[in-house]
């Protein structure tokens, strides 16, 4: 194995990962220093990434959700109408019926848990493909936004606001930066070591497996070490007053829970069992449709949650908000590596694929470009990087490109197993013979 | 034919894929007329030889030469071959089923008349087309309500309607029961009285035995010999000693069953088709599981083992009416897939691909799906000791695989069934249902799952082996049950087992007193 695959291969969370989030990844480090040059340093400035992470908090949420339906097997074209429509009525019942503003982020997910359970009755239970109930749901609850909030904008107050807006609040000495951001940055940091050395020492319980090679462990640890420190510098020096997001430390929690969900419990092996063959997993045992309800009730949720996050960052609930949500959260998880027919992708894939997207956005809007050519360009990229995946794919053969797209973990050339194969054909024969 | 040319001939044909020898120097002479069979293990390249010969690999991607009616050929695709007269039937039939039989016959090939289909002309011709094959239906039925045999003889219609010269039969009989392989081996001797020349792929040597007139045995990608069927005769042991390059003194491990006493019992079992509401695709039926014990299930393809099989698993079948199960001494209901997971319950499916494994997943991944509990420690799965478990598994059944991590759709028919096996075992069953465990893969993994269902008996469970080979069930059962249209008509005891009289008890209503 060459070092070039080694790396590609141990990178980012050894045999777990996938090729096309390390491309992704790599296309994630032009674009950002593609838009740093062309921007004149303005991309990584403080001030820019925190607009940055509060402007895409809550797409990065509802891709969380939209991974898990799309992994499922289904699709939601709902969550922005399901966004509005929750930010509606929790603006509504704060404002005007005086409901304290943590009731109403209750509230607001209660209004998305029934929501889901709606849809998700028809989907699981009745067998309407996902596609039909959720387009459905896109208009009435769309409508319903539009119904209750009589077509016009309804302002929150200053307390639900912060959900949307808020920092890390200042403590303790003047260090010039923001304290509660340093801590986090070292938890972090601490957290990506910790992950590290517990992922190799799993590892090596496993006999007969091979870990990585230590000098890719400690390259890994090192830069993603490296980028915490730098983001936390950078979201900790910025304008006197701001930090970290609150939305961004939701959007981490959530990242973390999901994605810890998803790789290492039961109820996630099940959500990819149901994707990738159904009929076999309904055979194995797993309830198919309580995973399916449970798929669609979820992302309804976190639906909820991102509509109301973005009421509080605009500060006031309106008829258009949540418009074309739904694509870019699925845009997102496809460029994460996510297949169309379910089965295959990974939450922390789908975030890469939503920061490529919010990055691309940003940039754009940043040198100037208008938001007819920032829609044709971002559509072209979508295509281009699915169009690419399938293309490797069927090409099965070893390029440049296709060693940033295309996912090793299943279709890997056959050379490097080649050897160890023919030894097991040969030890295989000796039973008959004796 | 004597001293006529051969009608193809294919020679050192070398074929290599990144890191792999696929076919090396192997050469074919198909005399015009004949029948003749290709055997060899999975993986020996037949397939491979034959995506050659019909321009799936196209020319310039392998080495050798092919001559096919005199000429060298140069086929760049699959349209080339076709139009020269070389149609190929794959296992997996390429039909489309919601249309109807003239429409799959002609599609993409319809017959026109000023730019319009002529629907009329289409059935007329389709009519035709089906007398050759023996296929007497409605040609506006769809593919959907013929059954499998007879949508094989669509396909074979379909090459008719391209002009066939050589027809190559990818395992044509794989899906059939014996009345529907009859019938096919019967047409396939009509067509070479009427001088059209068949290739046939397939794994069942007494099929190959009756009916080819030739065989070419590959082995590890080489072609080994060339039988002449009518000067040397053939028979099946030496096809597998070709095929497998030594001597299998028996197609069955030795084994002396260490049977107990009956702990599962299966009384009054009634259920009813899913759709159909007067359908009863189990009817009263009644037997009983011996620890140890290696009970057979035979049947001709339709008489309702599978459904049988996987309706008392959990209910995964039809629509229940009556019956009990009775484990242990004690009534268990089992509602839903996991109760019977819950119970010891295991059922190995008949199509390991459609709903047996989840071809994204690797090795290890499949190995513990049926049974997450086993590997989670407080709510969170454990993945060394998942990978421990499908590392042993990997070790006990001999997958051939590198690690475990690999993909399952990366292992041959045998290594797949393998990990399904393994999946089952690693739900700790006290019974396992086994559909057709052996379709579809070679002479030699076949053994090994033998020997691996004797292992199990051993250790004191009972095994169900549903299976549509009667020597395969007579060599490996200790009890057989003849199912037919729903009913259990028999129940035969190793000693007394005969494929005369199971193959007469699989087609009769006549009940045998059941004691």
């Amino acid at each position: 194995m060459s070092r070039f695959k080694e790396l590609q291969k141990n990178l980012f969370g050894g045999g777990t990962s996938n090729a096309r989030q390390f491309g992704m990844i790599f296309t994630l480090l032009a674009i950002i220093v593609f838009f740093q040059v062309k921007t004149d340093g303005l991309t990584l400035t403080s001030g820019n990434l925190i607009a940055l992470t509060q402007q895409y908090a809550y797409i990065s949420i509802l891709s969380i959700g939209m991974l898990m339906v799309i992994v499922a097997g289904h699709i939601d074209l709902s969550v922005g109408s399901v966004a509005a429509f929750t930010g509606i009525i929790v603006a509504k019942a704060i404002t005007e019926h005086d409901v304290p503003w943590p009731l109403g982020i209750l509230l607001g997910l209660v209004v998305g848990a029934a929501i889901g359970a709606w849809q998700g009755f028809w989907v699981a239970y009745v067998g309407v493909p996902a596609f039909i109930v959720t387009l459905a749901g896109m208009l009435l609850f769309r409508g319903g936004n539009q119904y209750i909030g009589d077509a016009s904008t309804v302002p929150v107050p200053e307390g639900f606001r912060e959900i949307g807006s808020g920092y890390l609040p200042e403590f303790g000495p003047n260090t010039g930066y923001n304290n509660w951001t340093l801590i986090l940055g070292l938890l972090a940091c601490l957290a990506v070591i910790w992950r590290e050395l517990r992922a190799r020492q799993v590892r090596q319980q496993m006999v007969g497996a091979e870990p990585s090679p230590l000098w890719i462990a400690i390259l890994r640890m090192a830069l993603m070490v490296a980028v915490i420190v730098f983001a936390t510098l950078r979201f900790a020096g910025g304008r006197v007053g701001t930090s970290f997001p609150i939305s961004g430390i939701i959007l981490a929690v959530l990242v973390i829970a999901y994605s810890f969900y998803t790789r290492n419990t039961s109820g996630g092996r099940h959500i990819y069992a149901v994707g990738g063959n159904s009929r076999a997993a309904e055979l194995s045992g797993v309830k198919l449709r309580r995973v399916n309800f449970y798929v669609m009730m979820n992302m309804s949720v976190l639906a909820a949650l991102a509509g109301m996050i973005f009421v509080a960052r605009s500060a006031a609930s309106g008829p258009q908000d949540g418009n074309g949500w739904e694509l870019d959260a699925i845009a997102a998880v496809f460029i994460g590596g996510a297949a169309v027919a379910g089965g295959l992708g990974t939450i922390s894939g789908a975030i890469v694929g939503g920061l490529v997207m919010a990055v691309l956005n940003n940039g754009l809007q940043l040198i100037g470009t208008g938001s007819d050519k920032v829609q044709i360009i971002k559509g072209l990229f979508l295509l281009g990087a699915v169009a690419l995946d399938v293309y490797n794919k069927k090409q099965g053969k070893f390029s440049i490109v296709g060693a940033l797209t295309k996912p090793f973990r299943r279709d890997e050339p056959a050379t490097p197993a080649a050897a160890p194969v023919v030894e097991h054909v040969a030890d295989d024969k000796t039973p008959a013979s004796n | 034919m004597g001293g006529a040319p051969p009608l193809l001939e294919m020679r050192g044909i070398t074929k290599e894929f990144p890191g792999v020898k696929a076919l090396s120097n192997v050469n074919l002479v198909v005399g015009s007329g004949e029948i003749h069979a290709i055997c060899g293990e999975n993986g020996a390249g037949k397939s491979t030889l034959m995506k050659v010969l019909s321009g799936v690999y196209p020319y310039g991607s392998y080495s050798g030469s092919i001559l096919y009616q005199g000429a060298e050929t140069k086929f760049s695709d699959i349209r080339a071959s076709e139009n020269a007269g070389i149609v190929i039937i794959h296992q997996e039939l390429a039909l489309v089923p919601g249309m109807s039989i003239t429409e799959n016959i002609f599609l993409g090939n319809e017959p026109r008349r000023f730019g319009r289909i002529d629907w009329q002309a289409a059935n007329r011709q389709a009519l035709e087309l089906m007398a050759r094959v023996g296929l007497s239906e409605d040609p506006d039925t769809l593919i959907k309500d013929i059954g499998v045999g007879k949508q094989q003889l669509v396909e074979i219609a379909k090459a008719f309607a391209k002009d066939v010269k050589l027809l190559i039969l990818d395992e044509p009989t794989a899906a059939l029961n014996e009345n529907d392989s009859q019938h096919l081996l019967d047409l396939l001797r009509g067509f070479r009285s009427r001088g059209i020349t068949s290739i046939m792929i397939s794994h069942k040597l007494n099929e190959i035995e009756a009916v080819a007139d030739s065989i070419t045995i590959l082995r590890d990608g080489k072609s080994i010999e060339t039988i002449d069927v009518k000067g040397e005769g053939a028979d099946e042991d030496r096809i597998v000693r070709g095929m497998v390059g030594r001597d299998l003194n028996s197609r069955f491990p030795d084994h002396e069953p260490k049977i107990g006493e009956v702990f599962f019992e299966v009384r009054d079992w009634t259920v009813r088709h899913p759709i159909s509401a007067d359908r009863l695709v189990c009817k009263n039926s009644n037997f009983t599981v011996r620890r140890g014990e290696i009970v057979g299930f035979a049947g001709l393809m339709g008489a309702g083992r599978t459904e049988l099989a996987m309706s008392i698993f959990g209910r995964s079948y039809g629509v229940f009416l009556d019956g009990t199960i009775i484990k242990d001494g004690k009534e268990v209901k089992l509602k839903n897939v996991s109760d019977a997971i819950a119970n010891g319950l295991a059922y190995v499916s008949e199509d390991r691909k459609a709903v047996g494994l989840n071809l994204l997943d690797d090795i290890k991944t499949s190995v513990v799906a049926a049974k997450l509990s086993k590997i989670t420690k407080h709510g969170v799965l454990d993945e060394a000791a998942e990978y421990q478990q499908a590392e042993e598994y990997r070790k006990n059944l001999r997958i051939k695989t590198p690690t475990v991590d690999e993909g399952v759709t990366k292992l041959s028919g045998g290594n797949q069934q393998k990990v399904v096996l393994a999946k089952w075992m690693f739900t700790d069953p006290d019974l396992l249902i086994l559909d057709e465990p052996t379709r579809g893969i070679d002479v030699g993994a076949k053994y090994e799952i033998y020997g691996i269902i004797q292992r199990l008996a051993d250790e004191g469970k009972g095994v169900i082996v549903i299976s549509s080979e009667l020597p395969e069930l007579i060599g490996l059962c200790d009890r057989i049950y003849t199912v037919f249209e729903g009913s259990i008509t028999g129940e035969i005891a190793r000693r007394d087992a005969a494929p005369e009289l199971l193959m007469k008890q699989m087609t009769s209503m006549k009940k045998l007193a059941t004691s």
